[in-house]
């Protein structure tokens, strides 16, 4: 039997369909609301200090920073293949996993610092 | 996910092996591969819409709230946030209807059909979309 070699591949994808459900279930309301409703003027802005109290809620800061690193891994994944698929630079795979991953990586360290920061 | 779709890919080494053309606008060729692309495309966006809500997050923390919001009610901003929230929601009925195909769920023996995990996961999208709304705009 010839040993496995061992693969990031499962945990990349496991990251993948766990950030599609979140974005499904989590970004259509909040780009609806933030991005759409409130700037056109059918539904008021909050108030500045309501948002403050609810982004300083430690149940609110473990959500938005598990839905955005999930989010962004789910983003990298697929934009890896797709790129590789529509401009057909499968060849670099490795360069490429390394630049959608790292990018997704920076993110989550910046939205990990944003949540873990207190105010 | 799909290389087999594209072609060209296989890692046949030999010189004299038949190569053919790549297909630069193989998602041209039928409906099917061009829905398929702009599902992948839905990535792009759900990038997008975590920075928006990074750049949000930002402004309640550092009490910017009335320059995001000015910001947001920029024409192209708008525009932008459309586009989002319509590729968001083609990502999400699209992955949503996905699970019964990626998991197969056997209760007493039996599958359970289709229709009763997308109708579970979309349950959950309308509810935790309600419950965002309703902590969001609660005053």
């Amino acid at each position: 039997m010839t040993p496995r070699r061992r693969t990031p591949e499962p945990y990349l994808w496991l990251l993948f369909t766990g950030g599609g459900v979140v974005a499904a279930l989590v970004l259509p309301v909040v780009v609806l609301l933030f991005g759409v409703l409130m700037p056109l003027g059918v539904v008021d802005w909050p108030d500045a200090a309501h948002l403050r109290a609810l982004a300083g809620h430690g149940l609110v800061r473990i959500a938005l920073a598990v839905v955005v690193v999930l989010c962004l891994f789910h983003a990298a994944h697929r934009l890896r293949f797709t790129s590789e698929e529509l401009l057909g630079i499968g060849r670099f795979d490795r360069l490429i996993a390394v630049v959608c991953y790292g990018g997704a990586l920076a993110g989550s360290i910046v939205a990990v610092r944003m949540m873990t920061y207190m105010s | 996910m799909t290389r087999e779709m594209t072609g060209g890919m296989t890692g046949d080494t030999r010189a004299d092996a038949y190569r053919p053309r790549r297909d630069r606008l193989w998602f041209t060729r039928s409906r099917g591969y061009t829905v398929f692309v702009l599902r992948e495309l839905t990535s792009v966006f759900v990038a997008w819409s975590i920075v928006f809500l990074l750049m949000l997050v930002d402004a309640v923390l550092g009490g910017s709230l009335p320059e995001f919001a000015a910001l947001a009610a920029r024409p192209w901003m708008i525009a932008l946030n459309v586009v989002a929230l319509a590729a968001t929601v083609f990502h999400a009925v699209t992955f949503l209807n996905l699970a019964p195909k990626a998991t197969v769920v056997r209760l007493d023996g039996r599958r359970v059909p289709a229709w009763m995990i997308q109708g579970g996961n979309h349950t959950a999208w309308a509810l935790v979309s309600l419950l965002i709304a309703y902590v969001v705009l609660r005053s």
